[in-house]
């Protein structure tokens, strides 16, 4: 397993409020990342870097390939062209074992949990550290229920997949994702579906692991009050490409027009005529 | 035609992908026996009442099917050998793998089917657990273990069910019936049975798993999968019978 968060993996003096400005190295970049899916060209040459200490938030409407390219960072989708780097090592470029070992770095929390519903709540919190072997029983015990205490589901632990509601599940995901403390976490829409309280601990838990545990980040996310809590810098995903980039105080400053739009809400504006045109020339 | 002709080949080509990484990983840790237990025992222990009772039949409609028509020779005598012999050589293994076709051949790709499309199989990769190894490899083996073991007991039961039929229905001697049973068979009559079954098991499992490994969209898609799992499994099985009788007789 590669290094524990917290131990030798981020740089000396890199505190949180200054890494979003790039003084961390990069850990994740993508370069000239294209993707299709049949005639669907949902990456179309997305450059990305995500620095050591980044909370990066991924914004973008329905549809924009959010999901996708967070899948890439962690190789599990390849690009059709371009190429994705971690910590300098292109993806493509890994067998599949070294790539398995790699992805001890990461932790993920996916859309809809993705748990395991053959295990309980605890073997799935427990799984990888079940599975590196390098804890005791005892030790792994702890680390579970210190897990599920952060996402406060204390007493579910014996429960199967199946016995929780949709909130639930999500935040045994968040659990299982942090419990090996890994230096890169991704978060797809993590906070969907929560009520208002345990969707600022999430936001709380984010921010936490970034500050004390010094934790890369990378959240999709539509909720904006989420966005701009958790968030060092922000970037605005339209048709295929990074369309504007910056802290959250730059973003809400911006003067794009796509921008605006976004964060207003606004059902008109330059994003949806845009999607118009696109829709217009597919049609042609 | 010419995309026919591609999916075949893509298949084709899968499948010896998938056939590569089960070999590749089966020596890497870590080594999960409790999955291989569990999965031998769903395998094995729980399709036992179907298998045994597909042998028991056989081997009765067999009896009766064969000592009417050898009567008809003076060679009713022989119905033993050629049941005992059918089943050891060919029925019992044939038989046995379609069930298990069918029944978990099935299971594996509806199974890994839904873990697909519920991203489960993608959450395995993300925690880093590669999922041919975590999943694909214990079916297989337990699966290949597994059904020569079931075989052995099929070739008992199916012995046993033409037995019932020729000595209770049919009157014939139960002493010298045993007797011809057993006359003429050799060891590699019975070794050969259980080779192919380990074979079939090892192929059952594999397209299982590879469908449901491969699933795309959601419940149609798992559907489709279990259907294919059990159509490719059982046509395979059939084919790859004909192949190893001419190699191993």
């Amino acid at each position: 397993m590669g290094p524990m968060v917290g131990e030798e993996s981020v740089q000396e003096g890199a505190a949180p409020e200054a890494t979003w400005a790039g003084a961390g190295r990069a850990r994740i970049e993508l370069r000239d990342v294209h993707k299709s899916f049949g005639p669907k060209h949902v990456l179309r040459g997305l450059d990305l870097t995500v620095r050591d200490g980044d909370s990066l938030v991924i914004l973008g409407g329905s549809g924009t390939g959010k999901s996708v390219l967070v899948q890439h960072l962690i190789g599990l989708m390849r690009p059709d062209r371009g190429s994705v780097l971690v910590d300098g090592e292109d993806l493509a470029a890994l067998s599949s074992a070294e790539l398995t070992t790699l992805r001890q770095r990461f932790g993920m929390s996916f859309q809809e949990g993705a748990l395991f519903d053959s295990l309980t709540v605890f073997d799935n919190v427990g799984f990888l550290l079940e599975r590196l072997g390098t804890m005791t029983r005892a030790e792994i015990r702890d680390r579970v229920f210190e897990c599920l205490e952060l996402v406060r589901l204390e007493g579910t632990a014996q429960r199967l997949p199946s016995e929780l509601s949709g909130g639930m599940r999500r935040r045994v995901g968040f659990a299982r994702a942090i419990a090996h403390k890994p230096e890169i976490l991704l978060f797809d829409e993590p906070n969907t579906g929560l009520d208002p309280v345990t969707s600022a601990v999430i936001d709380e838990l984010i921010i936490r692991m970034r500050e004390k545990l010094h934790s890369t980040t990378v959240t999709i996310t539509h909720d904006l009050r989420s966005a701009f809590t958790i968030a060092t810098r922000l970037v605005l995903l339209h048709q295929g490409q990074i369309a504007a980039e910056g802290t959250p105080e730059e973003m809400q400053a911006s003067e794009d027009g796509r921008v605006q739009q976004f964060l207003s809400g606004e059902a008109h504006g330059p994003l949806t005529d845009d999607e118009e045109a696109e829709r217009e020339a597919r049609r042609e | 035609m010419t995309r026919a002709l591609n999916d075949f080949f893509a298949e084709i080509g899968h499948f010896a992908q998938m056939f590569w990484d089960v070999l590749r990983w089966t020596p890497r840790r870590p080594w999960d026996f409790g999955e291989l237990l569990n999965q031998m025992v769903r395998v094995g222990v729980l399709s036992l009442p179907v298998v045994l009772l597909t042998a028991l039949f056989t081997g009765a409609v067999m009896a009766l099917q064969t000592y009417g028509v050898l009567a008809r020779v003076n060679a009713e005598s022989f119905t033993g050998s050629i049941i005992a012999l059918s089943m050891v050589r060919e029925l019992a293994a044939v038989l046995a793998a379609l069930m298990i076709a069918g029944r978990c051949g099935s299971a594996m790709g509806a199974e890994l089917g839904t873990m697909r499309v519920t991203q489960q199989i993608d959450a395995l990769e993300v925690l880093a657990t590669n999922p041919v190894h975590y999943l694909v490899v214990p079916r297989v083996w337990a699966t290949t273990i597994v059904l020569p073991l079931l075989v052995v007991l099929s070739n008992v039961v199916g012995i046993y069910g033409g037995y019932l039929v020729s000595v209770v229905l049919m009157g014939a001697n139960p002493v010298s019936y045993i007797d011809r049973s057993f006359q003429f068979m050799e060891l590699a009559d019975v070794t050969s049975g259980l080779i192919k079954a380990a074979v079939f098991g090892f192929i059952i499992a594999l397209i299982g798993c590879l469908k449901g490994y491969r699933t795309r969209g959601g419940a149609k898609g798992v559907g489709n999968s279990t259907t294919k799992a059990v159509v490719a499994a059982s046509i395979s099985v059939l084919i790859v019978d004909f192949f190893l009788t001419k190699i191993l007789f």
